[in-house]
Order: structure tokens, then C-alpha cells, then sequence
């Protein structure tokens, strides 16, 4: 039976069984465990106390902090820099071949999985002298630093590995938007005198909008939802302090770890609020919705 | 003078020194970006025991290098290309059952109109914004109910309808002329034939887009295997690796060498389809 009417629906079947099966069916479990104690798989009704339990709880909002604090932080070094390195590459001047080997070179971090990137920072930011930032910090004449035993430290090596292994795909997203502008803005606006860098913050900035939109948008998600590199570089969920664990993290350590399944159900809760909240106000601030309802 | 030499005019630098400048600031962040990978390859050749002591460097001591670590690698009766095996198996079977099982619902909700669909569409793209750790403890608790632990079914199911890879073959779909789909019904195609023999075969760069996509995301997959996955013989790469890391472990030197073993297939893929990968990587922000 191969109907035009009943097509359709057997087209997104699949989808369907996946949003009920994979999604719905968890996230209520999700919204009821986080209402229960969970004890070898005895679930005891408790309310809102895993809600309390977490408000009060230092360590989840030394998580969260850290969290936020790297989605801000990475939103504020994985736009500007890929950013200037698109605008550079997109320039008519220079030699194509030196362009294009730069653009490969830009892949490979994006092409070594965070896991073997997270070994790698971790031992390029030992304590010890002879690691090779340390090395570095030396030949100027500074440090050494005891990079992961310290806030700020373990914080420099964490974005410095998200920097590695994103700034190249950023910069190929923002590659790919400044192409799709048309050159005769940028003729008629030197035409009219505009310089290079007036061209860059009023034709190039306002045309690549849906593209900055679209990696703000990951950026937020992923920047609250980080948990593999913090895990990679700290060799593991515990760092001096918490200083590297995050939200999904800490979701992680009281769900598996502890086995406190009603408490880390009420952290996923909270998580998805707060993504769900952030992202759809930035979307609706940006106008996305009207242009997808607009179609 | 064209438009752009007459900039150019405007500028203190003359041509030819701002395309010196230019080379040499992009030569500068090619050779750092490739520190790490130089770096770990270096260490590929020193004791593991040392480098996890006293970190990657650039040092050379011709007196200390050696090719122990590859030869342990490569003889060692260990689990690492076992654990290569599985990933490069896992990643395979699910980027292939994600492209055909995606790319099917994205044809039903480009090229139908139905009831319910909008608010099915809703769901798709309300999907791509939940991380889906919040749903990992809840699903592993009902595979564990179910008894489902450590299979790699309960790796792929949830991922094959994913929301990204739907949104973007539906767009592609999207640019399809209608006409097509009439002249295949007139032919007496069915449904599904006109799917199978005339929508996929003109939309193939849209399937190789997606594959490395999804090829990328899998292949580094990693908190929920390592939920899932209890015996080490069925640990994909970064779970293995991952259990070298620990400070229980004695096999540093597998660490470093079997990590920077596992960098160079992905390489080798990236070389010869360069232009495929640039296209699946960027291929979220293409039509905002």
C-alpha cells in the first residue's frame, strides 16, 4: 500500500518511534526521578528535595560557574579570532597555495578527537620545566607554571585546547558565509571611499549575521554542555577544588559515580532549563524564529 | 584600476609587502596549530613512563629515541586494534544507518504535506537544542531494565532519526523541483521507489556532507559508550584509550603512540576527500 496519503507517515515513522522511545520517554524519567530517591532501585517519592539539596550545594554551583564561565569565555575568544582568520583568508591579496595549505593545517585539531587533543594539552601543560608550555614560558624568561594544580592555570589550558580545536572550524563557517556575500557591496563600497576596515564591520559583519547567530548558538549549547575536554585534560572527573568540573560533569559524578540517580536528575533538569532558556531567548532576540515560521 | 587596487591604494603598505606580511603571519599560525601533533609525535618515540612525567615537547635527544613504543604496538597482544576495529566498525554501521534512516524522514517532511507535520517539525528542531546528556542516565537505567548493557544496538538506536542530519537533508530536499516526483508517479514509480532511484541519486553530495558529519561526531563519541560498554573487548578508541590514561595504568608508552596511531586514518580520509570534508563540517550554517 503505497498511497501518496499514507507515504508520509511511514517516511517519518522512524522519527517518531526515536522522539518517543530515546526522548520522551527519558526526559519523563528524567522530570519523575528528579522528584525521588533513588536507592538500589527503590524509588521513594521525595518532592521537590533533590531541588533543595542541589540549590544548597556548593560544589553545583561551583560546577555551573565553571561552566558558564567557559561558554562566555569561548563565545568570546572562538568568534573574534576564526573571525579575523576568515577575513584574511577571504582577502583577493596573497599567494592562493600558502591559503590553502593554511586552511588544511586549520583541520587537523578538528579532525583529532577530543580525546587524544585532551592527552596531548594535558602533557604539553605539565608543571614540570621540561613540558613544552613551560619550555616556552622559559625561553622568555617566566614560569614555570603549575598549570592544572591551579584555577587560573588549568582555566588557560582548557580554552587554549578549546581554541585549538575549534577556531578552525569556526573559521570555515565564517569562510563560507563571507563567500556567499556578493563582491559588488564591497566594489561599490570602495567606490564610495570605504576603507577595509570599514568594509569589514559594514558589509561583511551585518551579511554574515545568520552564520554568527547559528555558531552562538552551538557555542552556548556546547559551552554548558562541555564535559569530554575538562575530563581529558584533568585526566579524570576530580580536579584541585573542582576547578575543571562542569555541569554534565558533576551530572556524571553523582548519577554513576555516587549513585545518587534523583539528585543527578534534578542537575539534567536544571541543565536543560537553563540551555533551553538561554538559547531560545538569544534565538528569539536574533529574530531566527520569524525567518523559520516565514519560509 | 580596479575596485580592489583602488583600496589598496589607501593603504601606507604597497601590495607586494602586505602579501609578505600576510604569508608570513599564516605560515606563524600553521606551525603553531600543528605544535600539539608534532609534539605527541615526538613523544611517539620516548619512554611513555618519562613523558608522563616531565610532558610533550619538541626536544630531541637522538641518544633516547626509539622505535620501542611501534614495535609494542604492534605486537603487543593488548586490546588497542581491537578497540580500533570496533570504532572504525561502529562508526561505519551507524553513519550509514543515520544517512538512510534521516535522510528518509527528511524526504516525508520535504516533499508531503500532512497532518501533524508542522508540529513534528517543531520537534526536530527543538531536539537540535537538548543535550543529550540530560536523557543518559534515565535511557541507561531502562537499558539496564531491559537488559541492553554493553551491546553496541544501544549505541546507535536513539542516534539513527538525528534531528541535525534531518534538518539538513530536508533543505536540500527542499530545493527539489516537484515536477520530478509527478513525471516518476506517471512513470508508475511507488513512493519509495521514487525516493530510492531518482531523489537519492541526484542529491549525493548532500550524503557525502552528512557522512563525514556524522562520521566525525561518532568516531569521537564517547560518554555514552562508556556508559554503555562494560567488557574491554568491546571498548571502542576512546574508551580504550581513556583507560590507559588513568593513574592506574602502566601502559603509558601505548598511550602516546596508540594516540597518535589513531590521528593518522582520519588524516589519510581527510587528504583524499578534502573538499567533501570542508562541505559536511560547515554544512549546519550553509542555509541560516
Amino acid at each position: 500500500m503505497y498511497s501518496q496519503r499514507l507515504a508520509p507517515y511511514l517516511f517519518i515513522a522512524p522519527f517518531v518511534i526515536t522522539l518517543l522511545a530515546f526522548w520522551m520517554l527519558p526526559l519523563a524519567r528524567t522530570f519523575q526521578m528528579s522528584t525521588q530517591e533513588v536507592l538500589f532501585g527503590e524509588a521513594t517519592f521525595i518532592g521537590v528535595d533533590n531541588y533543595q539539596r542541589l540549590w544548597n550545594d556548593r560544589i553545583f554551583w561551583k560546577a555551573l560557574f565553571n561552566s558558564t564561565r567557559y561558554m562566555v569565555l569561548t563565545i568570546a575568544i572562538l568568534i573574534p579570532i576564526p573571525l579575523v582568520l576568515a577575513a584574511v583568508l577571504n582577502s583577493k591579496i596573497g599567494s592562493p597555495r600558502v591559503k590553502a595549505v593554511f586552511k588544511s593545517s586549520m583541520f587537523v585539531p578538528a579532525l583529532t578527537s577530543i580525546v587524544v587533543a585532551g592527552i596531548i594539552f594535558r602533557l604539553m601543560f605539565t608543571e614540570s620545566d621540561s613540558g613544552l608550555i613551560n619550555q616556552v614560558l622559559g625561553f622568555f624568561g617566566a614560569g614555570p607554571v603549575r598549570w592544572l594544580r591551579e584555577d587560573t592555570g588549568g582555566l588557560v589550558a582548557l580554552l587554549m585546547l578549546a581554541l585549538w580545536r575549534y577556531a578552525g572550524i569556526n573559521m570555515l563557517y565564517f569562510l563560507a558565509g563571507m563567500q556567499a556575500i556578493p563582491t559588488e557591496y564591497y566594489e561599490a563600497a570602495s567606490i564610495d571611499g570605504a576603507s577595509r576596515v570599514q568594509q569589514f564591520f559594514h558589509i561583511t559583519i551585518p551579511n554574515l549575521k545568520p552564520t554568527l547567530v547559528y555558531v552562538t548558538a552551538i557555542s552556548i549549547y556546547g559551552g554548558l554542555a562541555m564535559f569530554l575536554e575538562s575530563f581529558m585534560l584533568y585526566g579524570g572527573n576530580n580536579s584541585p577544588n573542582n576547578q575543571g568540573l562542569t555541569v554534565v560533569g558533576y551530572l556524571y559524578r553523582r548519577g554513576i559515580e555516587e549513585n545518587d540517580l534523583g539528585f543527578a536528575a534534578a542537575v539534567g533538569v536544571v541543565l536543560l532549563v537553563l540551555i533551553m532558556a538561554i538559547n531560545l531567548t538569544f534565538l528569539a532576540l536574533t529574530g531566527t524564529f520569524k525567518k523559520e515560521a516565514a519560509r | 584600476m580596479s575596485a580592489d587596487q583602488r583600496v589598496h591604494a589607501k593603504y601606507a603598505l604597497p601590495r607586494g609587502l602586505h602579501a609578505a606580511v600576510q604569508t608570513g603571519f599564516l605560515v606563524v599560525v600553521t606551525l603553531i596549530v600543528l605544535v600539539p601533533v608534532a609534539a605527541i609525535f615526538v613523544g611517539t618515540f620516548q619512554d611513555g613512563n618519562v613523558v608522563i612525567r616531565k610532558g610533550l615537547s619538541l626536544d630531541i635527544d637522538l641518544g633516547s629515541l626509539s622505535l620501542d613504543n611501534y614495535v609494542m604496538l604492534f605486537t603487543d597482544s593488548g586490546m588497542y586494534f581491537r578497540w580500533f576495529a570496533n570504532s572504525i566498525v561502529l562508526t561505519v554501521v551507524q553513519v550509514a544507518g543515520t544517512l538512510l534512516v534521516s535522510s528518509f524522514v527528511a524526504y516525508g517532511f520535504a516533499m508531503y504535506d500532512f497532518k501533524g507535520k508542522n508540529a513534528m517539525f517543531i520537534a526536530v528542531l527543538l531536539l537540535m537544542t537538548v543535550p543529550f546528556e540530560i536523557m543518559m542516565l534515565p535511557l541507561f537505567v531502562m537499558v539496564n531494565d531491559v537488559g541492553l548493557a554493553d551491546s553496541y544496538s544501544v549505541i546507535v538506536l536513539p542516534f539513527l532519526a538525528a534531528s541535525v542530519t534531518i534538518f539538513y537533508f530536508r533543505q536540500y530536499f527542499l530545493g527539489i523541483p516537484k515536477d520530478l516526483l509527478e513525471a516518476g508517479r506517471m512513470d508508475g514509480a511507488t513512493e519509495f521507489g521514487i525516493f530510492f532511484k531518482l531523489v537519492v541519486p541526484i542529491t549525493k553530495p548532500a550524503f557525502a556532507a552528512m557522512a563525514i558529519l556524522n562520521a566525525m561526531v561518532i568516531w569521537n563519541n564517547f560518554l555514552w559508550p562508556l556508559l554503555v560498554l562494560r567488557s574491554s573487548e568491546k571498548f571502542t578508541l576512546p574508551i580504550g584509550l581513556n583507560t590507559l590514561l588513568t593513574p592506574y595504568a602502566s601502559n603509558y608508552e601505548l598511550l602516546i603512540v596508540g594516540s597518535f596511531v589513531s590521528l593518522l586514518p582520519v588524516l589519510v580520509l581527510f587528504l583524499l576527500f578534502q573538499r567533501y570534508f570542508v562541505a559536511g563540517m560547515t554544512a549546519g550554517a550553509l542555509k541560516g
